[in-house]
C-alpha cells in the first residue's frame, strides 16, 4: 500500500518533468534556461569586505568562462602559482591535468536533462566538450567507487567493518562531475555519506578501507570510522555524523577562503533530510549577507533515511528555498551535468556574487546504512528503474562506446581489473595493524596534557602525558 | 452515625495517604480520567499481578500505549516514530491511536522540542522522541532555556509539565562517537527538569508512565543496549513507579555502589564477584538523577562507610562528581575511603577503543577492592 502511494504521489522524473526514458532524445526544443523565476539578482550587492579589486581580477582572468556561451570545457582547474604552500603538489596535479585535459575538447556531450534555475538569468550550457582522457578517467573513478562500496557492503556483512557504514553507490556522478571542476585548493565538507566525496578529493581505497576497519593506516588513524574521513592536504574537511553541520562549517570555510583572496570556493554538501535543519538557514543567511563563496550542494536522493522527501518537507525542491540565494537543479545521475553546473557555480562564486545552491537529483541504491535494507520504504521496481535508466556509470560508458574510444568488452575488462584491485586493497587494509592503545588518549587537546586517569590502587592518579 | 464515622475515617485515611504520596513523590498528576492509575500503583508490583515476559522496547511500547489510552490529549512524535521507530518502541501506536496523535517530524531536533514545549504549554502531554541522545544538542537550548524555566519565569501561570523527551542513550558496542553518548550530566545541571533513567523493562514501564504523568518536564533516557537484551517479567496493566526515589537492589555492609541504566548490570556482576571474595556490596539504582534521592544514598553510606559511583559518561563533570561531593558533605566523618568513580575516560566516545574506554566489571572490582583495603 505504501509503495502504491509512493508511485502515485511522486513520480521520478528528470528535472524537466519528463518521464524516465533512456536516451530521451535531444533537448534542443527546451531552452537552456528551463524554467526560472524572474531574476532579480542583477548586479551583486556591494560586499562588506574590500574584495572589489580581486573580483575584477577574477572576472578579467576568467572572462572566457561567462555562463552564457557554449565554450569548450576541458579540465579547467584554476591552478594558481600564487599559492605558495603547495607548489609541488600543484605542479604534480597540473601535469596530471594537462595529460587528462583537453587540448581542445573534441567530443561533444549533450546533456539530456536541462537545468532548472532560480534567481538566475542564464544557466550552465547544455552541451559540453570533453575528451577521451576525461571520459576514461570518469569511468575509472566511478567504477572504483562503485566497487569499493560493494566491497564495503561485503566486509560489513562479514563483520570486518563495524559501527556504521553509509554507502554511496548510485551517487558516483556527483564527485566525478564536481572534482572535474574543483581544485584541491577548494574546500569540500560533507555529511556522513562521505566515501565517494573522499575518493573524489584524492583519498585512496586503501585509506578508506583501513579507516572503515579501524586500522592505523586509515586516513583518520582509525579513530574516526566510516563517517569521519578527512584529508587535510586536499582540503577535504570531512565526514560529519550530525546532520546539517556541514552548512555552518562550510560557510565558515568560505569566509576564510574569501579572506585569502584566492579564487577558491567551498562546497558544503548536505542531503534532503538535512535541508530542514535550522542551522542551514542560519548559515545560508550569513553566506548571502556577507557574499561568501560557498556552493551548497544538496545531494537529493529523495529519502532521508526512510522518509521520502515529500513526507518531511513542505517544499520538496531544495534549490529554490530562499529568495536571496540563486539555485540550479541538476540531474545528479549525469556526471557531465554536475560538472557543467559546478563550473557555473564556481564561476559565480569566484566572481564575487555570493553563495549558490546546486540541487543534484540523485539516488542511492543501498539503504540509508548497512542496517537498512532499503526496500521497506521504496519498491524494488523503483531501484531497478534507476539502475536501468539512470545509472551514472552506464551513461558514461555509453558515450565511450558510442564515440569509439573503447569497446564494451574493453570496458568490461577494465571493470574486472578494477574489481581485482579493490579486492587487493581490502586485503591489504585488513592486514594492517590496529591503532595502539595510547591513541585513545591522543589528539584530544593540542598538547595532550592534563588528562588524568586512575590506576586500580586508587591511591595515585596516573597522569598521561 | 456509624456511616458518618466510617466516612470520616475513610476521609482521614485518604488525607493521610494523599499527603504521604505528595511527600514521597509528585509522580501522580490528578486528571479525572486517569485517577484509576493511582489505585493501581501500590498493588501492581506484587506477585499476584499478571506479568508477561518482554524486553525493554516492548515495555516502553506498552507504557506509551497505556499513556495514550488514559489521556486522549497525549501525543507521540519524533523522527520515524510513525512506522515504529528505529528501536521499535512505537510499533503499532499509529495504527491504534491514529496518525493525528502519532506522527513523524522532519529532521529538526530543536524544532521538535520547541514544538513539544508549546504543545505541553496548552496542557497536552507531549512525548517527543529524539532518535539518539547524541542528537539532542540542537534541542539543548530549548530544554534548558525554555522548558526548565517556563514555570519559574511565568510565576506559575504557565508550565510545560506535560513534556516528556525520550532518547536512547549509552554504548551499544559499535556505536562510535555519535550513537553511544551519555549526555545525562548536561541535563542534571538544570533545575526545572527531571532526568530519569530506567535499568530494566519493568522499571522502564513504571518510570515512563510516571514521567509522562509528572507535572514537570522530564528527559527520559533509555539504555539502548538493553532494548533487546534485557528481558524481564513485566506486570501488565497500568502502574507507576515513584520518581526521585532510589531503589536498593542488593543489601550489603562493606561498600555502597551507585549507578543507573545499563551500567547496573555490569555493577551487579562486580558485586557478585566481590561477594566471592568476601566483600558485601550494597547496590543502589538511582533511577531519577535530578532531583536525586540523597537520603537513600546517605543512609546507605552511613551503614557501609564507602561509596563507588559508576557511569559510562566521561568522569570529569559526570554526575558521579555531584554524588561524590554531596556524600562527602554529609558523611565526611563516616567515610573510610575516598569516594571512587569508575567511569568513562575523558575522551570522545571512541569507536575502535570502546572496550578500553568502558567502565568494565574488572575496573569496578579493582576499585571496590582498593576502597575496602584503603
Amino acid at each position: 500500500m505504501r509503495f502504491r502511494a509512493l508511485r502515485s504521489g511522486f513520480k521520478f522524473q528528470n528535472v524537466a518533468g519528463r518521464s524516465l526514458r533512456p536516451g530521451a532524445g535531444g533537448v534542443s526544443a527546451v531552452g537552456r534556461n528551463g524554467d526560472h523565476l524572474d531574476s532579480s539578482l542583477g548586479a551583486a550587492k556591494p560586499s562588506l569586505s574590500p574584495s572589489s579589486s580581486s573580483s575584477n581580477y577574477h572576472t578579467s582572468r576568467l572572462s572566457h568562462n561567462r555562463g552564457d556561451c557554449i565554450r569548450p570545457i576541458g579540465v579547467t582547474r584554476h591552478v594558481g602559482a600564487y599559492t605558495s604552500r603547495s607548489i609541488a603538489a600543484q605542479a604534480a596535479e597540473k601535469q596530471e591535468n594537462d595529460s587528462a585535459s583537453s587540448k581542445g575538447g573534441d567530443i561533444e556531450v549533450e546533456l539530456l536533462n536541462p537545468f532548472k534555475l532560480h534567481l538566475l538569468e542564464s544557466g550552465p550550457p547544455t552541451h559540453l566538450h570533453t575528451n577521451k582522457d576525461e571520459l576514461m578517467k570518469m569511468y575509472r573513478d566511478m567504477n572504483v567507487l562503485r566497487r569499493m562500496e560493494l566491497k564495503a557492503d561485503q566486509l560489513f556483512k562479514t563483520q570486518q567493518i563495524r559501527g556504521f557504514c553509509h554507502l554511496y553507490d548510485g551517487q558516483e556522478a556527483i564527485p566525478a562531475g564536481m572534482e572535474a571542476v574543483l581544485t584541491y585548493d577548494d574546500c569540500v565538507v560533507t555529511a556522513y555519506r562521505d566515501h565517494g566525496t573522499f575518493l573524489g578529493r584524492g583519498g585512496t581505497v586503501f585509506e578508506t578501507f583501513s579507516e572503515l576497519m579501524g586500522r592505523k593506516t586509515g586516513c583518520s588513524l582509525g579513530k574516526g570510522g566510516s563517517m569521519h574521513l578527512f584529508k587535510k592536504e586536499n582540503n577535504f574537511y570531512g565526514g560529519w555524523g550530525i546532520v546539517g553541520t556541514s552548512g555552518p562549517l562550510g560557510t565558515g570555510l568560505a569566509l576564510a577562503l574569501k579572506y585569502t583572496k584566492k579564487p577558491n570556493v567551498t562546497v558544503a554538501i548536505y542531503g534532503d533530510g538535512a535541508a530542514n535543519q535550522g542551522q542551514l538557514y542560519e548559515a545560508q543567511n550569513m553566506a548571502a549577507l556577507w557574499n561568501l563563496p560557498v556552493i551548497y550542494l544538496v545531494e537529493n536522493n529523495h529519502y532521508g533515511m526512510g522518509t521520502a522527501e515529500w513526507r518531511a518537507s513542505k517544499q520538496t525542491t531544495f534549490f529554490d528555498r530562499l529568495h536571496y540565494i540563486p539555485g540550479i537543479k541538476v540531474d545528479g545521475m549525469d556526471a557531465f551535468s554536475v560538472k557543467a553546473a559546478m563550473q557555473f557555480a564556481k564561476d559565480h562564486c569566484v566572481a564575487g556574487k555570493g553563495p549558490i545552491v546546486i540541487e543534484c537529483d540523485t539516488y542511492r541504491y543501498h539503504g540509508h546504512s548497512m542496517s537498512d535494507p532499503g526496500s521497506t520504504y521504496r519498491s524494488r521496481d523503483e531501484i531497478q528503474n534507476f539502475r536501468q535508466e539512470r545509472d551514472p556509470i552506464e551513461r558514461v560508458s555509453k558515450i565511450i562506446v558510442k564515440e569509439g574510444i573503447a569497446s564494451a568488452d574493453d570496458l568490461k575488462k577494465l571493470a574486472k581489473d578494477i574489481r581485482r584491485e579493490v579486492e587487493e586493497e581490502a586485503t591489504k587494509a585488513r592486514d594492517a595493524p590496529q591503532p595502539e592503545e595510547h591513541e585513545l588518549f591522543s589528539h584530544i587537546y593540542r598538547l595532550d596534557t592534563g588528562l588524568v586517569t586512575y590506576g586500580c590502587d586508587r591511591k595515585k592518579d596516573v597522569e598521561l602525558a | 452515625m456509624r456511616s458518618i464515622s466510617r466516612a470520616l475515617s475513610s476521609l482521614q485515611r485518604c488525607a493521610r495517604d494523599c499527603s504521604r504520596e505528595q511527600q514521597e513523590s509528585l509522580s501522580c498528576v490528578v486528571r479525572p480520567f486517569s485517577s484509576h492509575a493511582m489505585t493501581e500503583t501500590k498493588s501492581s508490583q506484587g506477585d499476584d499481578v499478571p506479568k508477561k515476559s518482554m524486553n525493554l522496547f516492548s515495555a516502553v511500547n506498552q507504557a506509551l500505549n497505556i499513556a495514550l489510552e488514559t489521556d486522549p490529549r497525549s501525543y507521540v512524535f519524533g523522527e520515524d516514530v510513525g512506522f515504529g521507530g528505529v528501536f521499535r518502541c512505537t510499533t503499532n501506536l499509529a495504527e491504534t491511536f491514529g496518525k493525528h496523535r502519532i506522527f513523524n517530524t522532519p529532521l529538526c531536533e530543536q524544532g521538535i522540542v520547541g514544538f513539544a514545549i508549546g504543545l505541553a504549554a496548552m496542557d497536552n502531554r507531549a512525548i517527543a522522541e529524539i532518535q539518539f541522545a547524541d542528537y539532542i544538542y540542537p534541542a539543548f537550548d530549548q530544554i534548558v532555556n525554555e522548558a526548565a524555566k517556563f514555570r519559574y519565569r511565568s510565576g506559575n501561570q504557565f508550565n510545560c509539565g506535560g513534556l516528556t523527551i525520550r532518547a536512547p542513550y549509552g554504548a551499544v558496542g559499535h556505536g562510535g562517537h555519535y550513537h553511544s553518548q551519555s549526555p545525562e550530566a548536561f541535563f542534571c545541571h538544570v533545575p526545572g527538569i527531571k532526568v530519569v533513567i530506567p535499568r530494566s523493562p519493568s522499571q522502564a514501564k513504571g518510570l515512563l508512565l510516571a514521567s509522562i504523568r509528572d507535572p514537570n518536564p522530564v528527559v527520559f533516557f533509555e539504555p539502548k543496549w538493553l532494548y533487546r537484551l534485557s528481558v524481564e517479567e513485566v506486570p501488565e496493566g497500568d502502574y507507576m513507579l515513584p520518581l526521585s526515589k532510589a531503589e536498593v537492589m542488593r543489601e550489603g555492609t562493606d561498600i555502597t555502589l551507585v549507578g543507573w541504566g545499563a551500567q547496573l548490570a555490569v555493577m551487579e556482576q562486580a558485586c557478585i564477584d566481590a561477594g566471592k571474595e568476601g566483600i558485601s556490596c550494597e547496590l543502589i539504582d538511582l533511577r531519577t538523577l535530578i532531583p536525586w534521592d540523597r537520603e537513600t544514598v546517605v543512609e546507605s553510606v552511613n551503614k557501609t562507610g564507602r561509596l563507588l559511583v559508576s557511569h559510562e559518561a566521561p568522569v570529569t563533570g559526570g554526575f558521579g562528581a555531584e554524588i561524590s561531593a554531596s556524600i562527602v558533605e554529609r558523611c565526611f566523618l563516616r567515610l573510610e575511603a575516598p569516594v571512587a568513580r569508575v567511569c568513562g575516560y575523558d575522551t570522545p566516545f571512541p569507536l575502535v577503543f570502546e572496550p578500553f574506554y568502558m567502565p568494565t566489571k574488572n575496573k569496578i572490582l579493582d576499585a571496590i577492592k582498593a576502597a575496602v583495603n584503603y
